[in-house]
């Protein structure tokens, strides 16, 4: 008997391989066979007609998901930014910082613990238009007399999601940053400051650059789930008013759950994990090539 | 003279707007948190109060009384619901840490064909959002009747928090000097062996970082978790938050009491591992 024998590295990969297959990529196989029917949770026997790729033609043709589809990139490209430049002057400000840098740095990462969830609910709590801390103050201080409808007005509600999703994030840029401030060799620094540099030029020239794969580690983290936002969306405002802040992926678990009408859902779903698997390698690959550009790629 | 003089406010400037801004940062950070924490403990008159009341009158503990008295009166069932999360929790951590060793050991120390493909892979389906994994899911748990267990949740959970575990434990395997390993064998250990004598104890600090990562993870988790449960049997305590509403009112006091008691588990390991945490998510990726 003749018996096959695995090599050792693929043993010890074979338990995460089976998982993730088992959990992960059957469901999508058959979240992508039930895209092309018009499956219904209601009547399952409507799995097994075929209907060719009429969800995707729907998809594709309907407003209300192009409108969703602009709204998640133009959140992702405003919150992703804001978060790097933020979590960039933090991390910045904190290195500064001589004494009591520990208990800053600690501080800082208490975002970083709240559940999605979580988060979703304290800010619809503060900007709650009734008893929100956010008017509260406002009207404290006598900058306004209104109850401003916050999560009730659709361009403020974006700003308060938006600001939410920042709350969250900033941290985990502001530390994988600072991370890298102290990692920067201080050679080239004062060899800068010798050679006539301004601090800016400096920071521009010699520190920027270094910093550069720390911030696309942290891109990379955050592109691994940034549909972290649908938790918050969804207990802010659910995709209201009228769905003004309606996400890809409200819309999907309204249309999957709510409408039942999980082909149509699945088809959409699909449009959004393309959309998350994009942002991943692209983020995955900006590293690399980061990395590969101050020799560490080793 | 006059110079310096300039030169000095200019730093004194720079100081003070340094101060300044890292103490509004600072603010934006921690207020909503604490606000949270200080609601649970006001009454809910206080908290609906028109115009605010800022300083709090009276700190009790009604909420947290009312939160653990049961399902009774408009009490949600907060302690299965925190039991549901901690079984949740802990099994699919435990799990997702020996799958996780295995696979970060296997990248880490071989080499073999396809490396970075498989690795990206990995990766890859940690970014599938959780609404749209949910869908067949659903379908499928519903077809097997594991809707609404433990064991349903738990297996999500492990498939969900491999990938990270696998990405930490390789960026901390690389660390360890491969000579230590392969000295440990010389001297007659065989390969297992030198992994558990030799390697752990160095990665232990790493490896439990990863595993503290997968908890929070699975503790905060939602999107998952609020379809894949229907009733108290597994509910966990996101899911749970949305007990307190209800059409058109909302208790906020209960609320911030359940919040919590979610965080602070939370924040209880995040600070026993904040270091490794930071250490190992650079050190992974770049140096990975």
């Amino acid at each position: 008997m003749k018996r096959f024998k695995m090599p050792p590295w693929l043993v010890l990969l074979l338990p995460a391989i089976i998982i993730l297959s088992a959990v992960v990529l059957i469901p999508l196989v058959l979240s992508l066979y039930s895209s092309f029917t018009p499956y219904k949770l209601t009547r399952p026997e409507s799995l097994y007609k075929w209907i060719g790729t009429f969800n995707y033609e729907k998809a594709l043709g309907d407003t209300k998901f192009w409108a969703a589809f602009g709204r998640t990139i133009l959140l992702l490209t405003i919150a992703l930014n804001l978060e790097m430049l933020c979590g960039l002057g933090l991390a910045l400000m904190v290195s500064k910082v001589t004494r009591g840098q520990r208990a800053l740095r600690t501080a800082m990462m208490f975002p970083m613990m709240f559940s999605p969830i979580l988060v979703g609910f304290q800010f619809k709590f503060i900007f709650n238009d009734n008893v929100g801390l956010v008017n509260n103050a406002l009207q404290s201080l006598g900058i306004t007399d209104m109850a401003i409808p916050w999560l009730v007005d659709g361009k403020l509600a974006m700003f308060a999601i938006i600001f939410a999703e920042m709350w969250t994030s900033t941290s985990v840029f502001a530390i994988l940053i600072l991370a890298g401030l102290f990692a920067i060799p201080q050679d080239p620094l004062e060899a800068a400051k010798v050679d006539g540099c301004t601090p800016i030029q400096s920071f521009r020239f010699v520190t920027l650059p270094f910093l550069m794969p720390f911030i696309y580690i942290a891109m990379a983290i955050r592109s691994l789930d940034v549909a972290r936002a649908y938790d918050i969306v969804q207990i802010m405002t659910n995709g209201g008013p009228a769905r003004r802040t309606e996400l890809l992926w409200t819309l999907i678990g309204r249309t999957g759950y709510v409408d039942a009408k999980m082909g149509y859902a699945n088809a959409m779903g699909y449009i959004s994990i393309f959309l998350a698997i994009f942002f991943t390698i692209y983020f995955f690959r900006k590293l690399t090539a980061a990395r590969a550009e101050l020799g560490m790629g080793v | 003279m006059m110079q310096s003089v300039s030169a000095q406010n200019r730093k004194r400037i720079a100081k003070t707007a340094h101060f300044v801004g890292l103490f509004i940062a600072m603010s934006i950070i921690c207020i909503p948190g604490l606000w949270i924490v200080l609601n649970s403990f006001r009454p809910t008159v206080e908290i609906m109060a028109k115009p605010p009341v800022w300083i709090p009158n009276e700190l009790n503990l009604d909420h947290y009384r009312a939160m653990f008295g049961g399902a009774g009166e408009g009490g949600v069932p907060v302690l299965t619901y925190f039991r549901n999360s901690m079984i949740i929790s802990i099994t699919s951590t435990v799990i997702a840490l020996l799958v996780g060793m295995g696979g970060g050991y296997a990248f880490a120390r071989y080499h073999f064909k396809g490396k970075s493909a498989i690795f990206v892979g990995l990766m890859v389906t940690r970014a599938v959002p959780g609404v749209a994994l949910s869908l067949p899911l659903f379908i499928i748990f519903a077809r097997l009747g594991i809707i609404d267990t433990h064991f349903g949740i738990i297996l999500a959970y492990v498939a969900m928090n491999v990938p990270f575990t696998i990405w930490l434990i390789d960026g901390f395997m690389r660390q360890i000097p491969k000579e230590l390993a392969e000295a440990a064998e010389i001297d007659g250990c065989t390969r297992w062996q030198a992994f558990w004598r030799v390697e752990f104890p160095v990665a232990r600090s790493g490896i439990a970082s990863a595993g503290i990562f997968a908890f929070l993870t699975s503790w905060n988790e939602y999107a998952l978790a609020s379809q894949l449960s229907r009733s108290t049997t597994s509910k966990t305590m996101p899911v749970g938050l949305l007990d307190f509403t209800s059409e058109f009112t909302l208790n906020w006091g209960g609320m911030c009491a359940l919040a919590v008691l979610m965080i602070l588990p939370a924040l209880v390991l995040t600070f026993l591992v904040q270091k490794h945490l930071i250490a190992g998510l650079t050190f992974g990726g770049v140096k990975g």
